[in-house]
């Protein structure tokens, strides 16, 4: 790795940041040393692998990696890597198998990463220490549904590192009113910069009248009228370790309250459709209710976050790189029709080809374009900090346009960059 | 041309016609007339997983109606999309039809699609096998169903501000 021109501190300040941040070779291979081998990683939603023998692929940082699923149900996160010569043992995104075995001399490993089978092995004349040579694993741990893997040992426990999340994890899992969040399909998207860019986006509301008028203009009265978030006394929270929350609609922070409010008309027909299945009305209610999912984005430093309605994933590719998976939501178990809802109305904003997306993708775009120029000026990152004030939890917020979400990130970036 | 043929026999034509006429429409930005090439129920779809065929319980990236299509068309149109701003330019070649069926007033046709977009200095492709399913209606021929499947659709795309 080649030494850093400037040192951390004077990169990232309380409330501002150094253009450099996102064009820095060097500084893109000292974050994934730093950061991305040293902190929790997301890596599945449990039911991505709810059957045992099924598996995914995932990275951890740039490292390729396999969840599993083991005839006991164990979840495993193993190193995509032949203990022989170091070929990939797995090219398939998902599925399910009994092993993994590698392409080029044929060493066989189980679900777990043991090393099942050797061809022609007489040739280490029984030297060979097979229980050794299992596919590296990593410690993986789990919290309501979420899967995430570290290289690091001594990291805290998974439920201290989320620690004010954790909240906020458990609010967002009520969308499947009542059945388990499921993972329905995904968009995957990429764009030219950096992945800190899209990770500051996820609690930027700042932007969203501006960057996001075409949706606001081509969806329904009632959700332009719930989207009107910079008027709606939303809020942000730094949720410590780098995490935190933009409340975007207070209405829809607990799912389960407010039943008895009024149908919206958007869902007049789908909630006829769900009674006349024979749902009974407090649960059609629960449905309608979370059927466009929940008021706020979690963000889960460095690279989950819990946005709205679907799981945002961030996969940094290469200083100038970056790949973003948005995952939908269904209810599993629960009414197909109320699931295709979720479908339409995730098509609708999300990906390449939705109504938001895009759009979202191109500001990205020309933020990483711009900062090939001014390496001495500042990202400025200091809206609310004169209006921040504590919350009864013992968090700060700012108001829902503040940059507390992303100073809160910084704070973590440097934290571990500095270790 | 013999004045004999069963109409069958000019199918392939007829549909080569007419979705050679819908991609230039599309790229020489006719979109009012564009949109009107619709039948009635029509879906315009482009999937994300290969194979699939019940595209409404699958998650895609465009599953759109005739409602949809206009608001495409607008946001296209309409000035306030960053990323349609300017639109990109297109160019698409349509060639290997295949006629897959043809019962006289449903016509099913497979081709192949290169698209090259041009947009802020850049240049991409997007390759596609295209599934048409076209209606006789009147003297003339409708959409009832179009599915382009991009041959990379399960990968990591880049933002697409247009119809593909
Ligand atoms: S590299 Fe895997 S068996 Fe040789
Ligand atoms: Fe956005």
């Amino acid at each position: 790795m080649k030494d850093l021109d400037t040192p951390f501190a004077a990169l990232v300040q309380d409330d501002k940041a150094l253009t450099t941040l996102y064009t820095d070779p060097g500084l893109f291979e000292a974050e994934m040393d730093k950061i991305f081998t040293k902190t929790w990683v997301w890596v599945a939603h449990e039911s991505e692998i709810a059957t045992p023998g099924s598996y995914k692929r995932a990275r951890v940082g740039l490292e390729p990696v396999i969840v599993t699923r083991d005839r006991k149900k164990n979840i495993h996160v193993l190193l995509n890597r032949c203990r022989h010569r170091a070929a990939t043992v797995c090219e398939v995104s998902k599925g399910k198998t009994n092993s993994f075995v590698c392409p080029y001399h044929g060493w066989a490993y189980g679900l777990d990463g043991s090393l099942r089978g050797v061809p022609y092995e007489e040739s280490y004349a029984g030297k060979l220490e097979r229980g050794k040579l299992g596919l590296k694993a990593l410690r993986t741990e789990t919290y309501n549904g979420l899967v995430f893997a570290t290289f690091n040992d001594e990291i805290e426990p998974l439920e201290d590192f989320l620690a004010g999340a954790k909240k906020w994890i458990d609010l967002f899992m009520k969308q499947g009113a009542g059945y388990p969040v499921k993972a329905n399909g995904e968009h995957k998207f990429s764009f030219p910069g950096n992945w800190k860019i899209q990770l500051e986006n996820t609690t930027d509301a700042y932007h969203f009248p501006l960057v996001h008028k075409p949706f606001l203009k081509l969806t329904d009265v009632e959700t332009e009228e719930q989207f009107d978030i910079m008027n709606k006394g939303g809020w942000v929270e730094d949720l410590g370790n780098g995490h935190s929350v933009m409340i975007m609609m207070p209405e829809l922070v607990d799912l389960e309250e407010n039943l008895d409010a009024p149908i919206p008309d958007k869902f007049a027909d789908l909630a006829q459709a769900l009674r006349d299945e024979g749902h009974e009305e407090q649960q059609v209610r629960r449905i309608i209710r979370a059927v466009g999912g929940s008021g706020f984005n979690v963000n889960l430093f460095p690279n989950l976050g819990c946005s709205a309605a679907f799981f945002r994933v961030l996969q940094p590719v290469s200083v100038t790189e970056t790949e973003v998976r948005h995952i939908a939501l269904a209810m599993d178990g629960g009414p197909e029709i109320a699931n295709r809802e979720r479908l339409r109305i995730h098509e609708f904003f999300q990906g390449p080809m939705g109504f938001g997306s895009p759009d979202d993708a191109e500001v990205w775009d020309r933020v990483q374009q711009g900062a090939q120029g001014g390496k001495e000026l500042w990202l400025l990152l200091n809206r609310s900090t004169e209006t921040e004030e504590p919350t009864a939890e013992g968090t700060v917020k700012g108001d829902v346009s503040s940059e507390i979400g992303m100073r809160a990130a910084y704070r973590q970036w440097k934290k571990l960059m500095e270790a | 041309m013999d004045m004999m043929t069963p109409v069958k026999d000019t199918a392939l034509l007829d549909a080569m016609a007419f979705v050679w006429l819908e991609a230039d429409r599309l790229d020489q930005r006719e979109f009012d007339d564009w949109l009107g090439m619709w039948s009635a129920d029509a879906k315009y779809i482009v999937p994300v997983e290969p194979g699939v065929t019940d595209f409404e319980a699958h998650l895609n990236y465009a599953y759109d109606d005739a409602v949809m299509r206009a608001k495409r068309v607008e946001r296209m149109m309409g000035g306030d999309s960053v990323s349609a701003s300017p639109l990109a330019r297109t160019v698409r070649a349509l060639s290997r039809f295949r006629l897959l069926s043809d019962d006289g007033v449903t016509i099913e046709l497979r081709c192949m699609q290169t698209l090259t977009e041009y947009r802020r200095e850049r240049m991409k492709s997007h390759v596609a096998d295209v599934e048409f399913t076209l209606v006789r209606e009147g003297a003339g021929l409708k959409i009832a169903r179009k599915v382009v499947r991009l041959i990379n659709a399960d990968h990591t795309l880049s933002g697409i501000s247009y119809i593909l």
